[in-house]
């Protein structure tokens, strides 16, 4: 997968792929003002946001493995922010939990200088239906 | 904890009179949608009360969440209601208290209708010193209709709510 497979949402905010971990896509995106919540820190929606291409692009990676061309719509996202971003590169990979016939759980998780540190987890969870 | 994430333009206004201050939303709603992230997404303010605040997210294509169709992605909405409840906790304690976002969960009961502006409406429902319990709805056109269901706490980093 690359960068001009994200959805336009990746792309106006400038969510680009560093590369593949274990056929996860890991994205990342630089600090810039579009990013910024609280001065100097990171939005935690932007955070978020990032974490959903991720779990995004991983679950189409996984589709893609599959061979499997479906549909896919989220139910619901959580998101748990536990350390504060701060004005540097932010990296974030989504992981498949499950991903059956109908529904698929996925978690991302979010880190900057350390992916042992993250600064942020998400679990999103979507329907999936073939492809029309 | 180490920071809040918290949030846009609102906050800068109101981080930069520090803490305890008298909360004004309308003076605080001013200046949103001018910087940072919620700059970017074009927040502005809609309508607030004793407890609960509304934003509005302005439609835009590019901030669509899959390939097709424009329907927005989550990132934008997280952001509207992440700043519209971060919003209405100040207007229930009646002063800028510092807080971070802990958790949010939100549940879509639908795709929002693409090229319609979203509302962000945020109500805080209990305080206690140090959470702030939340929960919101963004709509697109009826509220008894909604797009998504939110909730979600903050934490009082410095200072306590009551």
């Amino acid at each position: 997968m690359n960068t001009s497979a994200l959805p336009p949402y990746a792309q106006a905010l400038g969510i680009a792929i560093d590369h593949d971990e274990d056929g996860n896509p890991v994205l990342f995106v630089d600090f810039s003002e579009r990013m910024m919540g609280r001065p100097g820190f990171l939005h935690g929606g932007a955070m978020s946001g990032l974490m959903e291409m991720a779990a995004v692009a991983a679950l189409r990676a996984e589709l893609d493995r599959r061979g499997e061309a479906m549909q896919i719509k989220p139910v619901n996202i959580q998101v748990e922010f536990m350390r504060g971003g701060t004005e540097q590169r932010t990296f974030a990979m989504g992981k498949v939990t499950r991903a059956g016939r109908r529904v698929a759980l996925v978690n991302a998780e979010c880190w900057q200088d350390d992916p042992a540190k993250p600064i942020a987890l998400a679990q999103m969870k979507f329907l999936l239906s073939p492809a029309v | 904890m180490e920071q809040s994430e918290q949030p846009g333009e609102e906050a800068q206004s109101v981080y930069a009179q520090g803490e305890g201050f008298v909360f004004d939303p309308a003076r605080a709603a001013k200046g949103m949608g001018r910087h940072g992230h919620g700059g970017w997404l074009g927040l502005n303010y809609h309508a607030h009360g004793e407890g609960w605040f509304e934003l509005e997210l302005p439609w835009r294509e590019e901030l669509a969440g899959l390939a097709d169709g424009g329907v927005l992605a989550s990132g934008p909405i997280i952001s509207l209601m992440d700043n519209a409840t971060s919003m209405s906790v100040w207007t229930r304690t009646g002063r800028f208290v510092p807080h971070a976002t802990l958790d949010l969960r939100v549940d879509y009961m639908r795709a929002a209708v693409p090229g319609r502006t979203v509302i962000g409406r945020g109500e805080c429902y209990k305080l206690t010193r140090t959470i702030a319990f939340i929960r919101g709805i963004a709509y697109d056109e009826d509220p008894s209709d909604p797009v998504a269901h939110v909730i979600g706490t903050f934490m009082a980093t410095h200072g306590t709510y009551l």
